[in-house]
């Protein structure tokens, strides 16, 4: 398989560290060859943008231009915030009036052949659900858990490129390898509360309340999510979003990239699940050869895909 | 009825105003024809002065000072699910965004909080190169006048290791600084590329925004 430019961002540096850890084991364990983007910068997110998009455009325009120098052609991010900058940047570099001055605030030779994608997509298009089959180890029958999106993977349609906007399946398709039951979720692209968990918590209270909220009376025992805000509004903050309506929930929120390290047999504590907030043991339970130490390493290193 | 207000129409539309939204955010506002998609489409009516199609409206018939001075448009979360379901393919997150530009430029922004967390959020790019996460929730608490903001989060993210106390700071962070200061150029004369076509975002001097 091609080596992917790796573009982790901020949010995989701290909050979402578990993200980051899950990320490298898997595509390690599928082959896939990761570069990170070399002293890689801050992509604005959402600030940047609401304060010109061409400035957000420009910060992400420099690690597209180093992730060209380092001969890759996909750059890989798991992201959704990250993910839209670097398309939001591709974009204006296709602007006709905006180019040349996009071009001189970034101060770098931009390609505009490179293809940028999610993990997500990386893992349903280039590795793809079949070849995942074949290479679970510890399946997760038995468990029952729901895949929530968020906003930013699939929409707008016409710039994301993946997928379907209002009714994704690729990350149900995913989780299903797994041999877990993936239950339909309705809720699958309604908006957790995006960036006002510092600003104006009492949005999140509600929106995050809705989504878990709906995953818990369908009964999943978890909530497998893409995207790093997402996760630490409906996992981090669950206790406020708790005291906001009243509940009790107890909903344990990983990435689709810990699930399926977890079924291809990777160690929990290389997965970052023991940095969840929510106790996930409940996913770990009935794991099928959980005790074996064997399928505890990491077994796959060199299957090419 | 609290909230119904009364607008004259003739008095108060800016035509230049509705030009503008539609100049720079690239799309025709004049499309929309309220059959309310993105209203019942949108997750944050509940915290909105003006619901999103009203906005749409109240551009139609230029009604400037109404528009830049909304809640609704610094509480948009770009989520995308009104562009997604707009029948005539109006790009309804991208007005938005434009609005909040604009506010800023007018100096009428009715969130400042969230302004605030956006510059600092930005100035942490800006010195370091990426954003330091522990060292702008203190910072941003001080400026809203908001000190137990998010406190009860510490103690679990210090037991999860999750709190860094040093920044990272990447060798291109002057590079960074540098891409700030060339927007800035760009952004303050519309000097700094001489082919520039893209007309200001604003007629009035930018004195009124907050420096990053």
């Amino acid at each position: 398989m091609k080596r992917i430019a790796y573009y982790k961002g901020c949010s995989l540096e701290g909050l979402a560290a578990e993200y980051d850890l899950s990320t490298r084991a898997v595509c390690e364990a599928l082959g896939v060859e990761l570069v990170e983007i070399p002293d890689w910068n801050c992509c604005g997110s959402t600030p940047a943008h609401s304060y010109d998009p061409l400035l957000s455009a420009a910060l992400a325009g420099r690690n597209l231009a180093i992730a060209a120098r380092q001969g890759c052609e996909v750059v890989m991010t798991p992201c959704p915030g990250c993910l839209k900058s670097l398309k939001g940047a591709q974009e204006i570099y296709e602007h006709p009036k905006q180019r040349e001055a996009f071009q001189e605030l970034v101060g770098m030779e931009i390609d505009g052949r490179m293809k940028t994608v999610s993990l997500l997509q990386l893992l349903y298009e280039e590795v793809g659900v079949e070849v995942l089959q074949k290479l679970i180890r510890r399946p997760l029958t038995g468990h029952v858990v729901v895949a929530y999106y968020g906003c930013l993977l699939t929409r707008p349609a016409q710039v994301a490129r993946f997928d379907d906007p209002e009714n994704p399946i690729s990350m149900d398709r995913l989780i299903q390898t797994t041999g877990a039951t993936v239950l339909d979720f309705p809720y699958k692209t309604e908006c957790c509360g995006a960036t006002y968990g510092v600003t104006r918590n009492d949005i999140v209270g509600k929106l995050s309340g809705r989504i878990l909220d709906m995953a818990a009376s369908l009964g999943a025992e978890a909530i497998v999510v893409a995207c790093p805000l997402c996760q630490q509004n409906l996992d981090l903050r669950q206790d406020q979003v708790n005291r906001h309506c009243k509940r009790t929930f107890n909903l344990s929120v990983l990435y689709i990239s810990q699930v399926i390290g977890l079924a291809l047999g990777i160690d929990p504590k290389v997965l970052g699940i023991d940095k969840l907030f929510v106790n996930p043991d409940c996913l770990l339970q009935n794991l099928e050869g959980a005790g074996d130490q064997a399928s505890r390493e990491r077994p796959m290193r060199q299957i090419g895909v | 009825m609290e909230r119904m207000k009364t607008l004259s129409i003739q008095q108060s539309c800016d035509v230049d105003f509705i030009r503008r939204v539609e100049e720079v955010s690239e799309q025709k506002v004049s499309k929309c024809y309220q059959c309310g998609n993105c209203i019942a489409s949108c997750a944050y009516t509940f915290v909105y002065d003006y619901p999103v199609n009203q906005i749409m409206r109240l551009i139609q018939l230029g009604q400037k000072e109404v528009v830049l001075k909304s809640s609704s448009i610094w509480l948009c979360a770009n989520c995308q699910a009104c562009t997604t379901r707009c029948p005539v393919n109006l790009d309804v997150t991208r007005i938005m965004e434009t609005l909040r530009i604009m506010s800023r430029q007018e100096g009428t922004v009715s969130e400042p909080d969230i302004r605030t967390f956006y510059d600092e959020f930005l100035k942490s790019v800006k010195t370091f190169g990426r954003v330091f996460e522990t060292g702008l929730l203190p910072v941003y608490n001080l400026k809203a006048w908001k000190p137990f903001n998010d406190l009860d989060l510490a103690p679990r993210l210090l037991m999860k290791r999750k709190l860094t106390f040093i920044p990272s700071r990447i060798k291109g962070r002057k590079k960074i600084a540098e891409i700030f200061e060339r927007f800035k150029v760009h952004r303050n004369d519309g000097s700094f590329c001489k082919v520039e076509k893209v007309r200001p975002l604003s007629i009035v001097p930018l004195n009124t925004e907050t420096d990053i």
